[in-house]
């Protein structure tokens, strides 16, 4: 490196280190430009403008989208530059809906953080928002699009990182928004709810949607007995809401505030992860020994099991059948303790705390539900939480921290680690070692398995065997990686998904996030748990020994597997729609479906379905018959696919259509 | 594909024999303007009325093509847009006007068989009243200098021989088979030639940028994308000569080393689309394009593709997403499309009057191109001649000629409301679009080029020439633009998403009289913001308008604001009519006109409008025929 490889920055002289833009080379000199649009881990995108730095004999330039270069000379907060950010930032105003102390970003707003920083103290253009539906169909998040200042961070996470693009731009100009395709509502569209739109949202136009309502409800209901599971990630982040560093583990408070708010029973998430840890692995070693349907997915995350039900229906099989830690615990809860505290089942209500949206729609699906009674019952994330506690007047700094509730309430740190992306293949291989080699493994160490690249591969040798393993987070990674495992191109025995950035730590329901290595921090917390815990092998937490003693039976038995193993099913199919093209009247109608999502219409669907109208009209049998397009009867490798009635035809001809349709009418038929 | 079976020269030969076996030969003009007015029906009339006649009428000439027949062809705009349909009879020079399909038979009758002048339907020079026989005398003409047009009004578009009769592909078969990629760029970049689209930036270095990038996968582009109200200069060389734009296009192909290219076009411009497609089939036919350009084994396939329909979309980074299948908007340069363009692989992005100027500098040479336009700007830059003039059309002049010349000398004069010509009638002309500025009576005199243009606040753009008369309000017209470019941009950055309409905003209440000193302000400041924080050269430009017009037309603006009063009279909600009774000759037409019965007054006698009933329509100000009613003119 040369001695003039440095940029002045308002005077100062910055080296340049290998930073792809200015605005980094800024940063470093502790200089926080605003910017709505800038993420280091998402393209450049240039449309905010708020990022604005003047270059000597260049003139003002965004500093996202400019390198560095030797010798430049530039200044950050000039008359001119603070005008233009006071009228940009002013521009967005005027077109915002700003009711902003009801607002869920009320505190962490970006916009209303520079309108501060700037001195705006009053808007100089006309309001001309217009007001917009609010979409709150899907059960994880809300959006506003009056909120959206149209940075389209949102935008570029879902299709950059998590590889699904559930939402774009659309229209142009003014009238530009940002939204799901055709107007459609968010749980219309293949949203998998993982919520890190909102995680980077600089305002309040996508968040979390809250329960914390219906929570505080339970709370003051005398015939409810309420108690907590907490996931792992919420302890290293709640703090940060309070003023805390992130990583510090608070979960002593976060037991007195819940206790404090009236909650019967404060139990982990970690002891469920557990054993997850004993029934995934021991699911895990069978299929290995076997053979069987490797490799084997992870199924903790539940973003990225809709994701997989969405776009890999394909290796469902592969998923392991285990229910999630979250649900494990709310089976098992709703199993046991209504006996211990003598209610109903009904009356005992499950509060989950989640560093997660996701979870919020994996407590909805019906397959976590008996006899009427939700096995979770609501789902808070940590920021809800981090709102109750301030709502309840409780000073998280003063409040004198409790321990957790047993048995339920007790981990080893295979447990804990689950909130890191890498913790669940770690807390596995810690079982499964001890299981292939039969020789206990005092100080048992996987730590190849952790890190921050967004794919990562292992190899493990346990007793001869060689244990290959894959470590994806963000599922844009999972799409790429499923492609590879599909062609051949690579094998692995398992694979842990999780959909978020870093995983749970990084999750959408965690405080927003304001510097850059906040994830790493918290990363850091979870570890540093597990290390101060005395056990860190799951299959050593003797209340998880117990449960299987008094409640499941034999791990992967018919109690263990009714409680703790789920079945997934194919969502190929988002939108139950027809479009209707031929609608019959009067007559005993048939109802006709061709299929025209994308396999079917390469195979020649579009054709068959013009001609058999074609037919229909020709034959006068309008009045009989319903003819519709749909999308997707999953039967895609053997398309075209036609619904005639109730029967399926595969790899169906005009002419096989044609006669089916014939003779179910009862008609002759004639060409 | 097969090999060419026929060389250039084969080709050109056996179209010029077979075009002298045609005694005359009837261009009818095949621009969208003339196909508007009925050219098509006036085509069929000549095939019909000749053969009518008794004469052989050839519709392709070809070895079959009988001597003494008359060839009857359609060509591109001939650019005399406001008087088409427009007919030329060759070798007698005759340019016939408006001709409709009832006047064909006089004009076979008398000059195709007789070979006398049809003297009604020529061209009568307004100022002179003489009958103008053909271009030659008619002004309009006489002070172009048509080059890259050069082809357009007479050649067949349609056919690819009649181009290579013309010494076509010839420039493109010696870049492919005689020059080195870097002497082509060497060549452009002598030639000082710069971008027709708006930027002006040096064509040569834009190639030589490309040419230098690593070898492999390189694209060109042709952006056909014209999208400023009121400009058609490369829609009419898209429809006029085809040709010539594929043959700039294979020439900047072969000095980048790019096989693969695509052809830009609106699809508002159908025509030019069924063009462009017509003529890059007939190239690939004839070998010309293909997997064996010129059988040097060396491979072009070109791609006709339509746009999408918006303005933001020609801008270069916007197409090229476009292109890509994604949704139009600009992306932040660097990096630029010479290091990473279409699908992330180094691009040159031309502009179609660009490209078509390409194969002239090749088989001028530099030198002899420069000799054209001025020092930093040489050659020659078409322009759409339009709004008050009396000719109105596409023309094409050498850059340095002055705002004057083209106004006046082959415009014609500045047209008051009814036509007629205004001697003291110019006040203003809008160039370069929307994005340009608007130039006054002082710059009249300043010599055309990009550099000139840019240092009065105005730009050459694409070329939309818009010229006003007196009567015009320059902050009616800085809204109308404004209008365009609000609704127009892609709505990704935030300063001309939201800036634009807030301009227009603040623009609706000065026309509407709700304006203050702090509306001027604002206006101002935000513009000037929007000019230099906007992402693209779409917002980049936008306030342009807005700016050029506080700049030159302030006090226009201050009547506005501050007297509530238009001194244009166009601005309806400051309009307070009123009858000059001495004008008024009491005909009752207003009175039966205004919508809400403002108006009283006997027959014969002056009328005289009720205020406090007028709504300020102005319904009245435009059904007046002796000009009594006024706005609050001066």
């Amino acid at each position: 490196m040369t001695s003039d490889n440095f940029v002045t920055i308002d005077g100062r002289q910055i080296p340049i280190e290998g930073e792809p833009n200015l605005l980094e080379v800024c940063r470093k000199a502790n200089i926080d430009i605003p910017t709505f649009c800038y993420h280091s881990d998402l393209s450049v995108y240039g449309a905010c403008r708020l990022c604005i730095v003047d270059i000597e004999g260049r003139g003002i330039v965004t500093s996202c989208s400019t390198a560095p270069e030797p010798g430049m000379v530039l200044r950050t907060n000039t008359e001119e530059i603070r005008e233009m950010r006071k009228i940009a930032v002013e521009l967005l105003l005027a077109n915002h809906d700003q009711s902003c102390p009801t607002c869920a970003r009320s505190s962490t707003c970006k916009l209303q953080g520079l309108a501060r920083r700037l001195g705006i103290q009053e808007v100089r253009f006309k309001r001309t928002a217009k007001e917009a539906p609010i979409d709150r169909s899907s059960p994880s998040l809300v959006r506003d699009p009056n909120k959206c200042v149209l940075c389209g961070d949102c935008v570029r996470m879902c299709s950059e990182i998590q590889g699904i693009g559930a939402i774009d731009f659309a229209n142009r100009g003014s009238q530009v928004t940002v939204g799901p395709a055709f107007g459609k509502e968010l749980s219309g569209v293949e949203c998998v709810y993982c919520g890190q739109c909102a995680a980077v949202c600089p305002t309040g136009a996508i968040t979390p949607k809250s329960d914390v309502d219906d929570v505080w409800k339970v709370l003051e209901d005398p015939t409810k007995i309420v108690v907590a599971q907490i996931a792992p990630a919420v302890r290293v982040a709640l703090g940060e809401c309070f003023g805390l560093d992130p990583g510090v583990v608070t979960i002593g408070q976060i037991v007195a505030g819940l206790r404090a708010m009236g909650f019967d029973r404060v139990y982990d998430t970690c002891f469920a992860a557990d054993l997850t840890v004993i029934e995934e692995g021991t699911e895990f070693l069978k299929r290995f020994v076997r053979g069987e349907r490797m490799p084997q997915f992870t199924s903790c995350c539940p973003g990225w099991v809709k994701f997989a039900e969405q776009y890999c229906p394909d290796m469902l099989p592969n998923l392991s059948s285990c229910r999630s830690p979250q649900q494990m615990f709310g089976s098992l809860a709703k199993d046991v303790l209504p006996a211990e505290f003598g209610c109903e089942a009904k009356d005992l209500v499950v509060v989950s705390i989640m560093p997660c949206t996701a979870k919020k729609f994996e407590a909805t699906r019906p397959e976590f539900e008996r006899d009427s009674v939700r096995d979770v019952d609501f789902v808070l994330t940590t920021q809800e939480l981090a709102q109750m506690i301030e709502g309840a007047g409780l000073q998280f700094g003063k409040l004198q921290p409790e321990s957790l509730d047993l048995p339920m309430g007790f981990k080893t740190g295979a447990g804990v680690i689950f909130g890191n992306s890498g913790g669940v293949s770690e807390a596995v291989l810690r079982y499964a070692a001890e299981q292939v080699s039969g020789v206990k493994i005092e100080a048992p160490n996987f730590e190849m398995v952790r890190g921050t690249d967004g794919v990562r591969e292992a190899t493990i040798n346990i007793a001869g065997h060689e244990l290959r393993l894959a470590i994806v987070h963000g599922l844009g990674n999972a799409r790429k990686l499923v492609e590879r495992i599909r062609s051949g191109e690579c094998d692995y025995h398992l694979v842990e998904v999780m959909a978020c950035p870093g995983g749970c730590i990084g999750g959408a329901g965690q405080p927003i996030a304001t510097d850059a290595d906040v994830k790493a921090r918290r990363t850091e917390g979870l570890y540093m748990a597990d290390k101060m815990l005395q056990l860190h092998k799951s299959q050593e937490n003797p209340y998880v020994a117990k449960a299987y003693e008094t409640t499941l039976g034999e791990v992967g038995g018919e109690k263990a597997h009714s409680l703790l193993h789920t079945h997934y099913h194919s969502r190929k199919r988002i939108a139950d729609e027809d479009i209707p093209f031929v609608t019959g009247e009067d007559l005993p109608k048939v109802r006709v479906r061709v299929c025209v999502g994308t396999s079917c219409f390469v195979r020649g669907s579009q054709e068959l379905l013009k001609r058999l109208i074609g037919y229909i009209e020709e034959n006068g049998l309008t009045d009989r018959v319903d003819v519709g397009a749909t999308f997707c009867l999953e039967r895609c490798n053997r398309g075209p696919s036609v619904a005639i009635g109730e029967e399926v035809f595969e790899r169906c001809s005009f002419e096989q259509a044609r006669d089916a349709l014939a003779a179910q009418l009862g008609v002759v038929e004639v060409g | 594909m097969t090999p060419p079976v026929t060389t250039l020269e084969q080709t050109a030969a056996a179209y010029k024999q077979a075009s002298e076996k045609a005694a005359r030969r009837v261009v009818i003009c095949g621009g969208t303007g003339c196909i508007a007015n009925g050219a098509l029906n006036v085509f069929e009339a000549f095939v019909e009325q000749v053969a009518t006649a008794g004469l052989e009428a050839a519709v392709v000439l070809n070895e079959h093509t009988d001597h003494g027949s008359v060839l009857i062809s359609m060509s591109g705009c001939q650019g005399f847009c406001q008087m088409g349909p427009l007919v030329t009879v060759e070798p007698d020079g005759i340019l016939y006007t408006r001709v409709r399909p009832e006047d064909v038979a006089e004009i076979v009758e008398a000059t195709l068989v007789r070979g006398e002048v049809v003297d009604r339907l020529l061209y009568v020079d307004p100022v002179e009243h003489t009958h103008c026989r053909g271009t030659a005398e008619i002004p309009f003409y006489q002070r172009q200098t048509r080059t890259v047009l050069a082809g357009c009004g007479v050649m067949d578009p349609e056919d690819i021989r009649e181009y290579i009769a013309n010494d076509g592909y010839v420039a493109a078969r010696r870049a492919f088979t005689e020059l080195k990629p870097e002497t082509i760029c060497e060549e452009i970049t002598l030639s000082g030639i710069r971008g027709r689209g708006g930027g002006g930036f040096p064509t040569g270095r834009k190639w030589e940028l490309t040419r230098i990038q690593p070898e492999g996968k390189k694209y060109v582009i042709c952006n056909g994308d014209e999208g400023d109200p009121g400009a058609f200069m490369d829609r009419s060389v898209m429809e006029g000569a085809p040709h010539r734009v594929i043959e700039g296009m294979m020439i900047a192909a072969r000095a980048i080393g790019a096989d693969e290219g695509y052809i830009y076009v609106r699809a508002e411009y159908p025509l030019a689309v069924a063009r462009m497609k017509k003529a890059v089939a007939d190239a690939q036919a004839m070998g010309i394009l293909g997997d064996d350009v010129f059988g040097t084994g060396l491979k072009l396939d070109l791609h006709v593709m339509e746009g999408a329909g918006a303005f933001v979309c020609g801008e270069e980074t916007a197409l090229i997403a476009s292109i890509e299948g994604h949704r139009g908007m600009p992306s932040p340069k660097p990096p630029f499309p010479a290091q990473s363009g279409l699908w992330g692989k180094p691009t040159v992005i031309n502009n179609v009057e660009t490209l078509a100027t390409i194969p002239l500098i090749l088989n001028m040479g530099a030198a002899e191109f420069r000799r054209r336009g001025t020092e930093k700007s040489p050659g020659t830059k078409t322009f759409a001649l339009t709004g008050h003039v009396a000719n109105t059309g596409l023309i094409e002049v050498p850059f340095g000629t002055t705002l004057r010349e083209i106004i006046f000398d082959i415009g014609g004069g500045i047209t008051r409301k009814d036509g007629s010509i205004d001697p003291d009638g110019f006040k203003a002309v809008q160039i370069g679009g929307p994005s340009g500025g608007c130039l006054t009576e002082e710059h009249l005199d300043l010599p055309l080029d990009f550099d000139s243009l840019r240092g009065v606040g105005a730009m050459v753009g694409s070329g939309g020439l818009v010229a006003m008369n007196r009567n015009t309000c320059m902050v009616a017209m800085a809204r109308f633009f404004m209008q365009f470019t609000q609704n127009e941009s892609c709505g990704k950055c935030v300063l001309c998403r939201e800036g634009t309409k807030q301009m227009l905003a603040l623009l609706d209440d000065i026309v509407e009289g709700r304006a203050d000193q702090g509306t001027l302000d604002i206006l101002e400041k935000l513009a000037v913001a929007v000019q230099k924080g906007s992402l693209c050269g779409l917002g980049k430009t936008a306030p342009n308008p807005v700016l050029s017009t506080l700049r030159h037309f302030r006090a226009e603006y201050e009547a506005h604001v501050f007297q509530k009063r238009c001194p244009a009279g166009k601005c309806k909600a400051l309009l307070t009519p009123e009858i000059c009774a001495e004008l008024c000759k009491g005909c009752g037409l207003c009175l039966r006109t205004c919508p809400v019965g403002a108006i009283s007054g006997e027959r014969k006698q002056p009328h005289v409008i009720d205020a406090a009933k007028c709504i300020k329509c102005g319904a009245c100000v435009a059904a007046c025929k002796f000009n009594a009613i006024s706005g609050a003119t001066s």
